[in-house]
């Protein structure tokens, strides 16, 4: 009741209010319209996840969508009728896009759902009643629709000292507000009442500019009435009186310091709209389902406040006000200042739209043309923020986002006062807002970045700790086994060894032994492969079979080479050091030789000396005996060279013989059991097939004979080692013998050729499009290409249709 | 003479102790590793797309640290060149069109029905974007994806799209005004009263 102190904030305007036409008629309350339009994100945050699908039959009230995570809200049918879609409609939103919405065409019977009130909200607990509210659907109705439930949650962060009520609605034109609390003084204040128990603030005021004498006359009514210690605290008109800092500036005198919230410094702000919303909702048991909104703009007959339900199209309201559709040269959803320009009509009503209007060009004519800044700072005296927006301007142009943000362009409540009083006519708070999402949009990016890099490090990682991780297994493993094989041939190192020999010795053991090692790994994989190619080929698993061969083939490889590697120790340096005669003899060899050529150096330069001074008698004393030394060592060379070379021939056939063979008499094998399987799947084949009389009968005998054929071939190839028979024949009479199962494959197989073939089709055709001056290369290749994928959906028909024939 | 001793005895003390302090400061204050790759590989976009020829981002920021040109990065566009011009302190050149063009952020989806469980592209993705098994459909975690495309060549039948990411009422961004250059024929009032008036 009493009248608290008025403090004030800095800057402001005073444009023309235009609030007087508007408020000329009552309340109105428009029919139904053809169809209602609920956008699914109505408010800040998420958007709700709908409850209903197409077709079904909702009533008033019911719930249509549910929140969907923390920051988000519940959606209620406005009217009873059926969903006709939930498609992208076009949204009152400044980018003039679509997004998801719910339409419902109503039945015009207006059914309520069951309505459930809170009537004992004094008794249950707080957060019982603040989810009620979520389920409500309450947000913040003043502009930003911001989750109420969440907003109330927060303010138990800190105790209140002021719980305000906003009612100051300082935009021109706008007077939806005014005709709210006239309309619905006394659901106002139960409904502050309620939020009060809720927050449980020291101090209620209810600020309200002095432009509305009725509103105010009406609410000191009311309170008077309930004997209430709420509070009306008249400010003086001045925009943007109505933000919620600068409300709290000039109710309290307090600053809400920058990046922080007024919970931050106890202070509370709830629009009077969310206030008798929460009323309905506890009440009544009604959801946000309606909302006051003013219709106004030289443009409309009729301007005038309307109770409309949420969901209604800009249209249907403007026939209601009787729009003059030509005189409308914008149409702004919001006040002239903040609002902004609609490109739709069919744009609906949502739980954040205050006010509709259709200006004519001469009430709102178009933006003067931006002219250079003057630095006339007339900005700077109007900004309620206390920015420098000349600064954020230069920022703002420059793209200096950090230096932007330094200087607090966050703390910018887009009010426009600077804009309006732009001399140049500089569209400064649009130069804001775009340098305000350049930086969200360059955060979002970096936190994406950042995640992208966590993701890639961490992949890096985990490679490379796999890679280590195998080779620390294999090394192990190597470690074993040449821990076994050391025990044995240290004992008999110790038997056989001769001092000078030892070390090469050794070196050369452990190297053969690394390499036994290497075989042994590898047999032992080959081993594995094939006994899976068994069982792939028993299961016809196509892909797997390819795949799998290809594996045997390569570790068949790493085998011989590995093997072939073994050899050349075997026969070369392990021979001279494993006996204990081969090594001396091989290095007399080596002496032997190099004796051989010092010999005849010397042998020539002493004779190139003679032939200069044939009479020196040293000279030829000399030569001559060089000679007879160079006869000696050429008969000791002569002496070793055979004997090792024996030996080595002996080496090389005994090695090379023993692996080649183990190897053929393997593959040998496994060629029989693949073949023997064949034959089994043969007769079963047959066994059917003659059980239904088919006419396949015949052939199936006939490949089953030839499949026991090549199982005999196969088990002599096997008694008889040296000839050899190659896998691939093998797995081929496997695929030809077992008909309907080699069709499955080859039909698999084929297409996946075609599939291919497609893909390299369209991959061309993108080059060519991408490289015109090879145009012919490329197209021979297509049709290459095409050719290729033909014959595979010809033969996929041929094999399809003989396998339904089956 | 006396003064010069002492003159070249200070200095020389002096230069000591300054040395001293230096050598130890060199030794406390340390820095492990190239400051200037971290500066570099934060500017850089992260997709991993290789289209500079590197292996990764952070190889191609060693590349940059030590000289290589810093327009090799389609990904990041004109931005990036400006921001590595900008700590560099060198000239901001423009993209060099061998490593690719600017393009939309686009990501990764694929057509689900033709996937034929190859897991080519899985081992592609260098962000572990794209889920699936061997035979099993595979899919791509659209917020994981940079859109390098990466996957899209391994793709034996062909199945993956990039699809532009479009511009929805949660991303739209406000529009930068013209400027003084885009009206300035307007400047004189007659001018405006004629545009205005009627």
């Amino acid at each position: 009741m009493q009248t608290t102190n008025i403090f004030s904030f800095h800057g402001g305007i005073h444009p023309p209010e235009n609030k007087a036409q508007s408020l000329t008629l009552p309340l109105g309350h428009p029919s139904l319209p053809k169809e209602l339009i609920l956008p699914l994100s109505q408010h800040i945050g998420q958007s709700s996840r709908p409850l209903v699908s197409q077709g079904e039959q909702v009533l008033k009230g019911q719930a249509i969508a549910i929140n969907n995570g923390f920051l988000s809200s519940f959606l209620h049918a406005p009217t009873s009728g059926s969903i006709t879609a939930i498609e992208e409609r076009v949204i009152a939103h400044p980018s003039g896009l679509s997004d998801l919405c719910i339409v419902i065409e109503p039945d015009g019977d207006d059914n309520w759902t069951e309505r459930k009130p809170l009537n004992d909200w004094r008794r249950i607990s707080k957060t019982d009643v603040l989810s009620y509210l979520a389920e409500m659907g309450i947000v913040g109705m003043g502009g930003a629709g911001f989750p109420t439930q969440v907003k109330l949650q927060g303010a138990h962060k800190h105790p209140l000292t002021h719980f305000i009520i906003n009612a100051a609605e300082c935009e021109p034109y706008i007077t939806a507000d005014d005709m709210l609390i006239r309309e619905k003084t006394e659901q106002l204040v139960l409904g502050i009442e309620v939020l009060q128990h809720l927050v449980e603030a020291d101090q209620v005021i209810i600020g309200i500019e002095d432009n509305k004498p009725q509103a105010i006359a009406a609410l000191n009514n009311a309170l008077a009435q309930h004997n209430s210690t709420i509070q009306v605290a008249v400010v003086p008109t001045k925009y943007p009186s109505g933000g919620e800092k600068q409300l709290i500036q000039l109710l309290t005198g307090k600053e809400v310091p920058s990046g922080q919230h007024p919970a931050d410094i106890g202070i509370l702000c709830q629009n009077v709209g969310t206030c008798v919303a929460v009323h309905d909702a506890i009440y009544l048991g009604q959801p946000l389902i309606t909302r006051f909104t003013t219709l106004t703009g030289d443009a409309l007959k009729a301007p005038q406040n309307v109770e409309v339900l949420l969901g209604t199209p800009v249209k249907h309201l403007l026939d209601y006000a009787q729009a003059t559709h030509k005189k409308i040269s914008r149409l702004v959803m919001g006040g002239p200042m903040m609002g902004f320009t609609l490109n739709s009509i069919d744009a609906p009503i949502v739980k954040t739209s205050n006010c509709i209007l259709a200006a004519s060009k001469k009430e709102l004519p178009a933006p003067a043309p931006e002219q250079a800044c003057i630095r006339c700072g007339m900005c700077e005296q109007v900004c309620p923020a206390s920015l420098l927006p000349q600064q954020l301007l230069w920022f703002s142009k420059s793209q200096e986002f950090e230096k932007a943000e330094h200087y607090n362009l966050f703390d910018c409540i887009e009010c426009g006062a600077c804009s309006y009083v732009c001399p140049s006519s500089i569209p400064l708070v649009q130069y804001y807002r775009h340098t305000k999402s350049s930086i969200r949009e360059a955060r979002e990016a970096a936190v994406k970045s950042d995640l992208a890099k966590q993701r890639f490090e961490a992949r890096k990682a985990r490679q490379e700790a796999e890679a280590a991780e195998k080779e620390a297994k294999r090394l192990a493993r190597q470690k074993a086994s040449a821990q076994k094989t050391e025990g044995k041939s240290t004992a008999t190192e110790a038997k056989k060894a001769t001092p000078p020999a030892a070390e090469t010795k050794t070196a050369i053991l452990d190297e053969s032994k690394k390499l036994k090692v290497d075989i042994a790994l590898a047999k032992n994989k080959l081993k594995k492969l094939q006994k899976q190619l068994v069982e792939a080929q028993e299961n016809e698993h196509v892909e797997e079979i390819n795949h799998l061969q290809l594996q045997v083939t390569e570790q068949e490889k790493i085998l011989t080479s590995l093997e072939q590697q073994l050899e050349k120790m075997a026969t070369t340096p392990a021979e001279k050091s494993t006996k204990a005669a081969p090594a001396p003899v091989n290095e007399e060899l080596k002496k032997a030789k190099i004796d051989v050529a010092l010999i005849g150096a010397k042998l020539k330069k002493a004779q190139k000396q003679l032939a200069e001074s044939p009479d020196d008698k040293e000279l030829k004393a000399n030569v001559s005996e060089l000679e007879k030394g160079l006869v000696q060592a050429q008969s000791l060379l002569d002496r070793l060279t055979p004997s090792t070379a024996a030996q080595k021939a002996d080496m090389l056939q005994k090695a090379s013989s023993k692996p080649t063979v183990n190897d053929d008499l393997k593959k040998a094998k496994i060629d029989l059991a693949i073949a023997k399987a064949a034959v089994k799947k043969v007769e079963k084949a047959l066994k059917k097939a003659e059980e239904l009389k088919a006419p396949e009968a015949d052939t199936l005998r006939q490949q089953l004979l030839e499949a026991q054929q090549r199982v005999d071939s196969l088990e002599k190839a096997l008694s008889n080692p040296q000839t050899q028979s190659p896998m691939t024949e093998a797995t081929e009479s496997n695929a030809s013998t077992d008909e309907s199962a080699a069709k499955n494959e080859q039909i698999k197989k084929q297409k996946i050729a075609s599939a291919m073939a497609k893909a390299a089709i369209n991959k061309l055709k993108k080059r060519l499009a991408a490289e015109p001056d090879q145009a012919e290369s490329i197209q021979q290749e297509i049709a290459a290409a095409e050719k290729r994928q033909q014959e595979a959906d010809a033969l996929l028909a041929q094999l399809t249709q003989s396998q339904d024939t089956m | 003479m006396l003064t010069v001793l002492l003159a070249v005895g200070i200095l020389l003390a002096l230069s000591l102790v300054f040395g001293a302090i230096l050598g130890y400061a060199s030794v406390r204050f340390h820095v492990e590793g190239d400051p200037i790759v971290d500066q570099i590989d934060a500017i850089l976009p992260q997709t991993q797309c290789g289209q500079c020829g590197h292996p990764g981002c952070r190889p191609y920021a060693e590349a940059i640290a030590n000289g290589e040109a810093i327009n090799h990065c389609p990904p990041g566009g004109q931005a990036t060149i400006q921001a590595l011009a900008d700590l560099l302190d060198v000239e901001a050149i423009p993209l060099d069109g061998d490593h690719g063009t600017e393009t939309a952020k686009r990501v990764a989806v694929i057509r689900e029905d033709e996937c034929i469980g190859c897991t080519k592209c899985i081992q592609a993705c260098p962000v572990d974007a794209i889920l699936g098994a061997a035979k099993q459909m595979h899919t791509v975690i659209s917020d994981e994806c940079t859109g390098c495309d990466l996957c899209v060549d391994p793709c034996p039948v062909d199945c993956i799209d990039m699809v532009e990411v479009g511009v929805t009422s949660k991303t739209w961004s406000w529009d930068k005004p013209q400027g003084v250059a885009a009206t300035s024929m307007n400047i004189i009032a007659t001018d405006r009263k004629a545009e205005v008036a009627h």
